[in-house]
């Protein structure tokens, strides 16, 4: 099965050029204004869209997307609601692979198969979700791959190659390379050891990489972008978000504020 | 959750970290390697008789084990029932049962050659005790602690830094227990190569909440002895506090497949456990994962985790440790609650009566007493766990009772 993911990857193959993967949290500074965030994504050059599910205590992140979380449940943001948001963005965009990030959570309050099955219909293409290594694939890896969903791994610089086995075994669509020991958005990658590690990582699987976790310039992505298959950018554009507010609310800039640093950094990917 | 009564309540966990469908290893894949790294390294480390000598010797001569098995007379005349005993963790080094388990982790980081120490605290028993074993041996040590419990546990605030230990601040969320282990997290995750995260209860990922309460089963393992000593027999009933539910696990743990003891593991009510404001996990919570593993917790319809209430900040922590959470649905355990006021009123009769300022934490626990023990005949033997001393609290108790110190 082939999903949106797969499709993407594919094309971006033929074109000979990596992927700019983009995170933003879904809610984030409201719902209105988040949808016309992501809506504007694909135009802007982003290839795939990751959407953060807000969680309050997401332990893998830094101040902006913890931030980012909370602005988003302070107006009204929950699980329900982000599938919501992907269901509105579907009905103008039925090609842009959306990837849902989080925590375990509010996917366990939810109920896991009824989960799946609203993230199916609301057309999500993927999860990554954080708290859940290889050892806990019968929570929702395996549920989610038998719903036809991608089921996205993260490697990190501690995943050597006595571990990558058991990362890859059940992962799919992509992987995402954590470029960095530590939470997002703090450190900056250190190139050459990105390299090294994508080129490893390429020895245990065919799957596309991306590498993300404090990609913050255009620069910083071109260079990525050479050894890696996609590039993400989250906490910068979390924070364009956050310096456009007035007060704690959205301003007419905000959704444009994303959209113009995505396209300098689409610039970065495809250069 | 319907589930037949095990064989033994004493098996647990299995190889996946689990107690029934509770524990597991719910961390971000940054941290797996560690975790199984440090439960090969416990694994290894509890079958080295060298180990279990070691810490034996610091316990007898450091912490100044073992913690006496006391009766309180007073309290038993007054309530006019059950016989009452406190197991005194309070009269240990550093004032707490916190320091049984940190004794045994900073050994284990010692052995495994980490340098670097970080822990979570709440009420800062935790924090202090692991400053205290860090500047015994040397190591750095930073705790991370909610900034509201820095202003109302100033003492210990003190104390870890007189100790040597940085004290950093947590900002974010509620500023309590919850976020303080947040922020140790995302410090290990970013500091895999020499750091040990020493946590400070029995939960977090597999093998976290069986190894601290191998090493809180000291309290348990004593307080049989010393019954045998002074009654000849088993007691007739446990009781103790829970925040993340470690001292209480140490004392019932080595009781669980006694079925004559009648055990009670007291939550904080808080102002009430209908008033939303409390720190009852099991009573007011529900199953979920947060902090690498599966228990009941406090949280909202849509999984997310709500602020825990409670005048002891050792006990304002929206979750339990797996293993309470399967003691409760296995109903071997009984997980009753107790509110601010009523910990007050029993933090107050202990000091009038027993001579013994009390911790808010076992004051809860005390209250819980208070309820039961009257109800019991004399003969009906009771241990209370004396979880650890109240001078930490003594401002936290005059401001409720309205006196300026
Ligand atoms: C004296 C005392 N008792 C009890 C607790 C609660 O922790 P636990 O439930 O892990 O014993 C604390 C925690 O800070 C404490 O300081």
């Amino acid at each position: 099965m082939t999903t949106r993911i797969d499709q993407r990857f594919a094309d971006l193959k033929k074109e000979g050029r990596a992927a700019l993967v983009t995170f933003v949290t879904a809610g984030d500074p409201d719902y209105a204004t988040s949808l016309e965030i992501i809506k504007g994504l694909p135009m802007a050059g982003a290839d795939i869209i990751e959407f953060g599910m807000p969680f309050t205590d997401p332990m893998a992140d830094g101040p902006a997307i913890q931030e980012a979380g909370l602005r988003a449940l302070h107006a009204g943001q929950t699980l329900i609601k982000t599938l919501d948001l992907v269901r509105d963005f579907r009905k103008s965009d039925d090609r842009t692979p959306v990837v849902l990030m989080g925590y375990y959570n509010p996917i366990y309050i939810h109920g896991v198969e009824r989960f799946l099955k609203d993230a199916k219909a609301a057309g999500v293409d993927g999860l990554i979700i954080v708290d859940l290594p290889p050892e806990e694939d019968e929570e929702l890896c395996l549920p989610a791959i038998k719903a036809g969903l991608n089921f996205i791994r993260l490697a990190t610089p501690t995943t050597d190659d006595k571990r990558a086995p058991t990362v890859l075994r059940n992962t799919s669509g992509f992987v995402y390379y954590v470029s960095v020991l530590g939470i997002t958005g703090t450190k900056a990658p250190d190139l050459k050891s990105v390299e090294q590690n994508v080129t490893r990582l390429k020895g245990h699987t065919k799957l596309p990489i991306a590498v993300g976790f404090g990609v913050k310039t255009a620069e910083q992505a071109r260079s990525i972008a050479k050894s890696a298959d996609g590039v993400v950018v989250g906490s910068a554009l979390v924070n364009a978000v956050k310096t456009s507010l007035k007060a704690g609310k959205a301003t007419p800039e905000t959704a444009k504020a994303v959209h113009r640093l995505v396209s300098e950094i689409a610039q970065g990917v495809r250069s | 959750m319907n589930q037949i009564a095990p064989n033994s309540y004493r098996t647990g966990p299995d190889e996946k970290g689990l107690f029934g469908i509770y524990g597991g290893r719910f961390v971000a894949e940054t941290l797996m390697p560690l975790i199984l790294d440090l439960q090969k390294a416990y694994d290894e480390a509890k079958a080295d008789p060298t180990f279990q000598a070691e810490l034996d010797g610091f316990l007898e001569h450091y912490v100044g084990r073992p913690s006496p098995l006391y009766f309180a007379e007073r309290l038993t005349e007054h309530l006019g029932g059950a016989k009452i005993y406190f197991k005194r963790e309070d009269l240990n080094h550093t004032g707490a049962h916190k320091i049984n388990n940190v004794m045994g982790q900073i050994l284990l980081a010692r052995r495994m050659g980490k340098t670097r120490i970080i822990a979570e605290t709440g009420a800062g028993q935790h924090g202090v005790a692991t400053a205290t074993a860090c500047a015994r041996f040397g190591l750095k040590c930073i705790v991370y602690m909610g900034e509201v419990d820095i202003e109302r546990q100033k003492p210990n605030v003190f104390r870890m830094k007189l100790l040597g230990a940085e004290v950093v601040p947590a900002l974010s969320g509620s500023r309590t227990l919850k976020d303080a282990l947040n922020e140790a997290l995302r410090d290990w995750v970013a500091n895999v190569e020499d750091t040990f995260y020493c946590i400070g209860t029995v939960a977090g990922p597999h093998p976290y909440p069986e190894m601290v309460r191998d090493f809180q089963c000291i309290i348990g393992n004593e307080t049989k002895k010393q019954m045998h000593r002074h009654e000849g027999r088993l007691p007739d009933s446990l009781i103790a506090a829970i925040g993340g539910g470690s001292n209480a696990m140490g004392l019932f743990h080595p009781f669980l497949d006694d079925p004559s003891v009648e055990i009670y593991g007291v939550e904080a009510a808080g102002s009430g456990v209908d008033t939303g404001k409390h720190a009852a996990s099991i009573t007011g919570g529900r199953p979920g994962v947060l902090h690498g593993n599966r228990t009941y917790i406090l949280m909202d319809d849509d999984g997310q985790i709500t602020e825990a209430h409670s005048i002891s900040a050792g006990l304002d922590y929206p979750g339990i440790g797996p293993e309470h959470a399967w003691l409760n649905d296995t109903k071997r355990v009984s997980y009753v609650s107790a509110t601010d006021k009523e910990a007050l009123e029993a933090f107050q009769l202990c000091c009038q009566l027993e001579g013994i300022i009390p911790a808010l934490e076992p004051s809860h626990a005390l209250a819980h007493a208070m309820k039961l023990a009257p109800t019991k005949p004399k003969d009906h033997l009771m241990v209370i766990c004396m979880s650890g001393r109240g001078d930490k609290d003594i401002f936290t108790v005059a401001d409720h009772l309205g006196v300026k110190l």
